[in-house]
């Protein structure tokens, strides 16, 4: 294997003492969710793990995963380009273009064939035989499997590249194809989200670099750390959805008492992200905080689910947290249309899992 | 020899062909090519939009109070801005207006993307452009001390510590040969022109801005509850305000606020100590750089945007202006009315869609589109191995939008023409504050370089802006005014059987527009004309080239094989790729569509 820095060696050498770099190493622990008995962990593993090469392709997408990615905080973006990865091909950040790109891509997957971290950010489209996408003159579909080949691992950012996204709603006139379908012989961690929360980015990449494996993954590829849960369990509103307090039209007296958005068409109860702990920039708010309802937007297919302030009508008085489960299970009957009960979907993940270590 | 266009751009093949492909530091995907003459000079300019996805067709049978959220899709950098403009589309199709709350509300929020972009265009997509951060490390950390006060005394960051320390940081990740983003750049080449003090001074900066941003953005989580692609409401905003009583921390309160009026002074401050600086000092170094005028000095058009009051946007009530300048005559600024059939027209000669007649051109509510993938006679390599394009046949992804059959550059550049034209005050003033600072005369604004002025000046109007609406929105609330939403058209029943629409806003890359037609409740058809459709057209049946083509004629290149140059005036209009090239909607008709689910 190519000799590599490690990561403390690359950030001693740019001048960041061993405090800035414990205080570094808690803070990634906090934002992984990690106790504090992590913390020596992670400063071991940044001390002895080389510093991974990054190749981040875009295909059909609105770079809205970049740009999340970008508002990181702990870690700053800044330090993660400069410090934790060495981003080698970026369309949106890289200073060169065209030939000189294109050999900096080459030289990456030379040097480092089997080592570097694949991030996809957007997907191929396969119809008119990929020229819906066109990089370098040929289709991206094929720049994709050149680059998959020799990847490590892939992380699939967002909803475009985890399940289609936008693009591939109905009647996905371009054929846009998630990466899973198209790369069927590489790890593939599904980051979903349109965008996928800013810290969520930087937590997927940061535990892989400090543990040097995969997340773990629920049964649809999705790290469990930040997908485990609904929103609508852990969504600061719920005690008035269990109350049955609800918001009945924009803007009304129960708006501005922040009663629960059930009703305008939420979509927190079908949906699994981290938006309700760890909110959006910074934990500043997120949507339902700022009083519009989750549109679902990292769950497969969240565009082709009917409206989104489709809600259900007829539901009944229900004041008490036994009842809450059978209403959010209507709900995801109802709501989500095609996605099963959750409470099926959590047997599933957990016969899932198992699965999982067994063959691992 | 060569062909004059009937915009006035003489084109000559002969030269070495150059293709650059992928352009990067774009949003989504393009490629160039261009032609040079013996000596350097560009003299034949191709611009191509290399992405194709569909949204509009998708759109068609949906809730029309949904399209918002797919249409802010089109862009996730210049986010909300489509969500904006298709909320307008559907109260202007349904004759909802929305309270003066929401007015506010939404402004802030589009100037905040304006402000957010402007800056992050400027330091992250465009700078490496002129500035060469390999070059920074040959730069003396006190020398560089003292240019940043000389520019920029109120700017804190500015000690001899400092720079040495960014300096280290860089010289280690240089030395490291892991040069990530930096790698394979064009640092030796000549086109560069900081001494290295200033290069470290605004790589400083870039890192400084990239902090930055992802603080600015929190006005839009605020009120939108994320950022990228916050959330809207056709008949207002989404988020309710309770100043007062029980419920106020699950809605727009003091605290929150107050959050927004220190974001928006943050911004202003970062902008006045060091954007602007930079823009100058930079700039002073560049000023015989003046190639890239291309359209700017021509052809221009801007829709208008930030309506003092709710539901009011006749041009004198717009603070971003409105208005049409052809043939360069900036004594007359001609009215723009969107939903004039003859003023803006769609033609498809040159790009890879077919209407089944050539030469004609279409207004959006009545778009067509079917795309036809082909390549002309004279392309080398193959249908999946593009070398060379053939540009007397189809060769883009984006359609050819014409105002009055005229070629049109729209964006920052062509506000402030059509802003200076008009008598605008606040941008008269700061045209010629700038001008006055640099020496410079008034030409030399259609250049690259003043496309860039131009942004970085509106960001600080955008940015005066924010507080005005700020204001406005405190003293309407102490009035005794909560309201952010109008509910009464919500439900489709109250909705006429069939009504059309139109929603226009200037996005941070220009004139935007979304018109939408509505059929019992759903989206019977939806188009939109995006900025970047404008600026990267290709060339229209009449020969006429497109806004980023014009601007690359006649620049020299100091090594044809490396294209800082084309780059350096590219990235000047800040282009978005995914927006230009989504779909048009035909009416009723199927596109090919397999469905992978």
């Amino acid at each position: 294997m190519t000799q590599i820095e490690t990561f403390y060696e690359v950030m001693r050498r740019q001048g960041i003492t061993r405090r800035s770099f414990m205080k570094y190493c808690s803070l990634t622990a906090s934002a992984l969710g990690l106790g504090p008995a992590f913390v020596p962990k992670i400063a071991h593993a940044m001390e002895t793990k080389p510093r991974t090469p990054v190749i981040w392709v875009n295909g059909l997408e609105c770079t809205c995963c970049s740009e999340s990615f970008i508002r990181g905080a702990h870690p700053l973006a800044k330090d993660v380009v400069l410090s934790m990865i060495s981003l080698d091909y970026s369309h949106t950040l890289m200073a060169s273009a065209g030939h000189a790109a294109e050999a900096a891509l080459e030289d990456t997957i030379q040097k480092y064939k089997g080592n570097y971290i694949l991030a996809v950010e957007g997907n191929p489209p396969l119809n008119e035989d990929g020229m819906f996408c066109i990089v370098g003159g040929k289709p991206f579909v094929k720049q994709l499997r050149h680059v998959a080949k020799d990847a490590k691992a892939i992380i699939s950012w967002g909803a475009c590249a985890s399940y289609g996204c936008v693009q591939a709603a109905a009647p996905n006139p371009t054929r846009a194809t998630p990466v899973h379908k198209v790369i069927t012989d590489k790890p593939i961690i599904k980051v979903p989200g349109c965008p996928p929360i800013a810290e969520v980015m930087t937590g997927v990449i940061t535990y892989m670099l400090t543990f040097d494996r995969l997340p773990e993954l629920d049964r649809q590829g999705r790290p469990a750390m930040f997908y485990g849960q609904r929103i609508h369990d852990k969504c600061y509103r719920r005690p008035h959805f269990d109350a049955g307090q609800f918001v009945e039209a924009w803007d009304d007296d129960n708006a501005r008492k922040g009663y629960c958005l059930y009703k305008m068409g939420c979509k927190g109860p079908t949906t699994y992200n981290a938006c309700s702990t760890i909110r959006w920039n910074e934990g500043t708010s997120f949507p339902i905080q700022s009083g519009h309802g989750c549109i679902g937007c990292s769950e497969d297919g969240f565009w082709d689910q009917g409206g989104f302030y489709d809600r259900v009508t007829n539901l009944k008085a229900f004041g008490v947290e036994a009842n809450a489960d059978k209403v959010g299970m209507t709900a995801a009957g109802v709501v989500g249309g095609s996605i099963a009960v959750h409470a099926a979907v959590s047997a599933l993940k957990r016969a899932q899992k198992k699965q999982e270590k067994a063959e691992g | 020899m060569g062909v004059t266009t009937p915009n006035g751009f003489t084109l000559d093949t002969a030269g070495q062909r150059v293709v650059v492909d992928p352009v990067s530091r774009i949003e989504g995907h393009m490629r160039c090519e261009v032609n040079v003459d013996a000596d350097g000079f560009i003299r034949n300019a191709v611009s191509t939009g290399t992405m194709w996805r569909g949204l509009e067709v998708i759109l068609k049978g949906r809730d029309p109070r949904d399209a918002w959220a797919f249409t802010e899709r089109i862009c996730g950098v210049c986010t909300g801005t489509h969500a904006l403009t298709s909320v307008r589309a559907v109260e202007d199709a349904l004759g909802i207006t929305i309270p003066d709350n929401a007015n506010s509300i939404r402004n802030i929020m589009q100037l905040n993307l304006q402000v957010h972009d402007h800056i992050v265009h400027f330091y992250h997509l465009h700078a490496l452009d002129w500035v060469n951060p390999v070059n920074a490390l040959r730069a003396d950390p006190k020398a560089t001390s003292e240019l940043q006060q000389t520019v920029s005394p109120s700017h804190p960051m500015s000690s001899p510590g400092y720079f040495r320390d960014v300096q280290n940081r860089l010289k280690a990740f240089v030395e490291s040969g892991q040069l990530g983003i930096f790698k394979n750049g064009y640092w030796d080449n000549p086109a560069y022109l900081l001494p290295p003090e200033a290069d470290l001074m605004a790589t400083t900066h870039y890192l400084e801005a990239l902090d930055l941003q992802k603080d600015i953005v929190k006005i839009h989580t605020i009120f939108g509850g994320k950022n990228p692609h916050p959330n809207w409401l056709v008949g207002g905003v989404p988020c309710p305000i309770n100043l007062h009583s029980t419920g106020a921390v699950g809605a727009i309160n003091m605290t929150l606020l107050n959050q927004v009026s220190s974001i928006i002074d943050m911004c202003q401050t970062f902008i006045k100590n060091v954007y602007l600086p930079d823009l100058v000092a930079i700039g002073g170094f560049y000023k015989s750089w003046l190639y890239g005028g291309g359209l700017s000095g021509k052809s221009v058009l801007a829709y208008g945007d930030i309506p003092e009051n709710a539901n009011d946007f006749s041009a004198e009530q717009l603070h971003l202006p409105r208005g049409a300048i052809i043939n360069g005559n900036l004594n007359e600024v001609q009215d723009v009315d969107v939903r004039d059939p003859e003023q803006i027209q769609e033609f498809v000669d040159h790009s890879w869609y077919e209407y089944g007649e050539p030469g004609k051109g279409l207004h959006p509510w009545d778009g067509v589109t079917q795309p036809k993938f082909e390549l002309g006679a004279a392309t080398k390599g193959s249908k999946t191995n593009i070398e060379q394009l053939d540009e007397a046949a189809k060769y883009s992804w984006i359609k050819a939008p014409r105002w009055k059959g005229h070629a049109m550059e729209v964006g920052p550049l062509a506000r402030y023409v059509v802003g200076y034209a008009k008598g605008h005050e606040d941008i008269k003033n700061q045209v010629e504050g700038l001008l006055r600072t640099m020496n410079l005369p008034v030409s030399a604004l259609f250049s690259t370089l003043g496309r860039t002025a131009a942004r970085a000046l509106e960001a600080e109007y955008c940015g005066r802006l924010q507080k005005h609406f700020f204001d406005k929105l405190v003293a309407n609330i102490k009035a005794g005014d909560q309201s952010t939403a109008n509910v009464a058209k919500w439900d489709p029943s109250t909705w006429p059987k069939e009504a059309k629409g139109v929603g226009m806003t200037e996005a941070p890359r220009g004139a935007l527009g979304h018109w939408v037609k509505i059929k019992d409740g759903r989206i019977d058809n939806y188009q939109c004309v995006v900025p970047t459709t404008w600026n990267g057209s290709p060339r229209d049946s009449a020969g006429n080239i497109g806004a980023f083509e014009a601007s690359l004629m006649d620049t020299k290149m100091e090594r044809p094989e490396e294209p800082v140059e084309i780059l350096r005036t590219l990235h000047s209009f800040d282009p978005c790729l995914a927006c230009s090239t989504h779909v048009m909607s035909p009416e009723g008709q199927e596109l090919t569509s397999v469905k992978v689910r």
